[in-house]
């Protein structure tokens, strides 16, 4: 569906022939096959893993913080991992081209370095024995934010004009980039994280019942959270690096799948994937063909859907139990 | 003889970060007692006495000084799990399990399989009185009803003596009947005689002396960070450490039909 809805558009018959097409390397090139192909295909994949990887680490983030409002976005984890990336920008422009495999992967990481200070800085201020306050969690989010983004500010501030230009053009985000270089590390990488959280599905249902609890059911509750911070910082730091910053996927997508099947991380956890996958897939396809031909950032259509289910979450917050 | 499961000798606890020269941050001040496998100890005293401070020392969460052995207890945490289950002062669980989940998170340091889980899950609710609730979402329970599925939750963590490698069990619950009311305290203390006999070692913080009297072995008595007595029932609920623990004159008279100690308010 996304493959066919577009500035150009292509009948849903065709569309399905050209991907079928692709599939046979076939010779016949039309000017269609070459928007799905080259365009539409790398584009709806990346959406496709970025969406997986936000909806995941949004509900182990939940699952780790105990608290159904702590999205990646929100308590300044996909700010710290913007931080991270606009510095390893800064000072690997000079060294490297930053186009290509080794750019993207080096941008990656910076942007993971980022998010993972950022976790464990929020994960301290906001959590004691008996669990994580909303509204620590949320103001120190709001701090790391705001650090992460003046750091970012001035680092534009002090670059030359070819690295602002890369530097925000980057922060605007967005799908538009995708090309199959960027599909390769975000299927690398993120299969790799899509498969591993779900290991700790167990672990994360015992967490729930808080730290203590969970180190008396015979879980090294230490070990399993820095490995889950970590995790959580790689998701969100290749969604950063790949696309910017969407927000709310992470914060939506567990929330309505917990109301479906509940809280037991065994489904939640993939299923969160999936229906991250899902969200992201038809915001982008929203974001390209409603003021088509111009492209809105799909972190804009992700926010308007978001934001007031967050603030509506915020409000009904005390009928969850939560504090 | 029975043998000794729990061995406390000389354990000094103080709050983290801080040196010996303070005294008050000494929470818990050289306190030595013991339990062996199939007896019940109850530890009473004032609020803020350092009694959940024990507890939690006993259950591996806070460093301490002394010595406390655990006999046949293995090092491994997963295994150790099979065989020392503890219930905290307050459970704060927000997502909306099913009560049933709730007990089930107990079954996963055992590998007994679904089905024997899925029974100890369905025989531990119906011991606490609350298999009614099974398919209820614990966010929406009262207190009480809450406080029943921990219970629940930490008696089907060492269920059945098979669970533990060599049969050593170990119960710790921090304030059991706090939110209970009068039928299920005296349910729940009949479900902690059954797993005793069992040979179940059981210590528990209690504050209501008259269940402690009636129900346990032994009792430990703390008193600002100190042990004030430690010892059978009768020879530690008597007139005048109630009066040092809790400032009040009471009345010691004999259980109309049991041979323990009532303790009557003044």
């Amino acid at each position: 569906m996304a493959l066919a809805f577009g500035t150009v558009s292509i009948p849903l018959s065709d569309t399905l022939w050209s991907f079928l097409h692709s599939v046979s390397a076939s010779e016949s090139v039309s000017r269609s096959d070459l928007v799905i192909q080259q365009i539409r295909l790398p584009r709806a994949l990346l959406a496709a893993l970025i969406g997986a990887l936000l909806g995941i680490c949004g509900a182990t983030t939940q699952g780790l913080f105990r608290n159904p409002l702590a999205d990646p976005s929100l308590i300044g984890v996909t700010a710290g991992a913007s931080a991270g990336a606009a510095l390893t920008i800064f000072f690997a422009a000079s060294l490297t081209s930053l186009s290509g495999l080794p750019g993207l992967g080096l941008v990656s990481i910076g942007a993971f370095i980022g998010g993972s200070i950022a976790v464990i800085l929020v994960y301290n201020l906001a959590t004691n024995t008996h669990g994580t306050s909303v509204a620590t969690m949320l103001l120190a989010g709001i701090a790391i934010t705001a650090l992460a983004g003046s750091l970012t500010n001035i680092l534009e501030f002090f670059g030359d004009e070819e690295m602002l230009r890369r530097i925000s053009l980057w922060r605007m985000g967005g799908l538009d980039g995708a090309d199959y270089p960027r599909v390769a590390i975000a299927a690398t990488f993120g299969s790799i994280i899509l498969l591993t959280l779900p290991r700790f599905s167990t672990a994360l249902n015992a967490l729930l019942l808080g730290e203590s609890e969970a180190r008396h059911l015979g879980l090294s509750v230490q070990k399993i959270k820095i490995k889950l911070v970590l995790l959580v910082a790689a998701g969100v730091g290749i969604s950063v690096a790949l696309a910017g910053t969407i927000a709310f996927i992470g914060l939506v997508i567990p929330h309505i799948i917990r109301l479906l099947i509940g809280p037991d991380h065994r489904y939640l956890l993939p299923i969160s994937a999936l229906g991250g996958a899902i969200l992201l897939l038809l915001s982008d396809t929203i974001a390209r063909t409603i003021v088509s031909p111009i492209e809105l950032p799909v972190g804009l259509v992700t926010a308007i859907v978001g934001a007031p289910f967050f603030i509506s979450l915020l409000r009904h917050r005390h009928e969850f139990g939560m504090r | 003889m029975k043998t000794r499961l729990l061995d406390i000798d000389e354990v000094c606890i103080q709050v983290r970060g801080s040196n010996k020269s303070h005294s008050h941050s000494v929470l818990v001040n050289s306190v030595s007692c013991h339990v062996n496998a199939g007896e019940v100890l109850a530890i009473i005293g004032p609020n803020g006495a350092g009694k959940s401070t024990l507890l939690n020392a006993i259950a591996g969460d806070i460093a301490f000084t002394g010595t406390i052995s655990i006999e046949g207890v293995a090092e491994q945490a997963r295994l150790r799990a099979r065989q020392i289950a503890v219930l905290p002062q307050l459970s704060l669980l927000s997502f909306p399990y099913r009560v049933s989940e709730v007990v089930g998170l107990a079954r996963i340091p055992h590998n007994t399989g679904r089905q024997r889980d899925d029974e100890i899950v369905q025989e531990a609710l119906t011991l606490m009185d609350i298999g009614y609730l099974s398919e209820r979402l614990y966010t929406e329970l009262s207190g009480g009803e809450k406080q029943r599925v921990q219970l629940a939750r930490v008696f089907a963590q060492i269920w059945q003596k098979g669970d533990a490698p060599n049969g050593s069990r170990l119960l710790l619950l921090d304030e059991p009947t706090a939110a209970l009311d009068l039928g299920h305290q005296k349910q729940l203390m009949i479900a902690i005689r059954e797993l005793a006999k069992h040979g179940v070692a059981v210590v528990m913080v209690l504050h209501d002396i008259n269940l402690a009297a009636r129900y346990a072995d032994r009792a430990l008595a703390m008193l600002c960070s100190e042990r004030l007595a430690f010892g059978s029932i009768k020879d530690v609920i008597n007139q005048q450490n109630i009066k040092s623990l809790f400032e009040v004159d009471v009345h010691i008279a004999q259980h109309p039909e049991h041979d323990c100690p009532v303790v009557i308010g003044l």
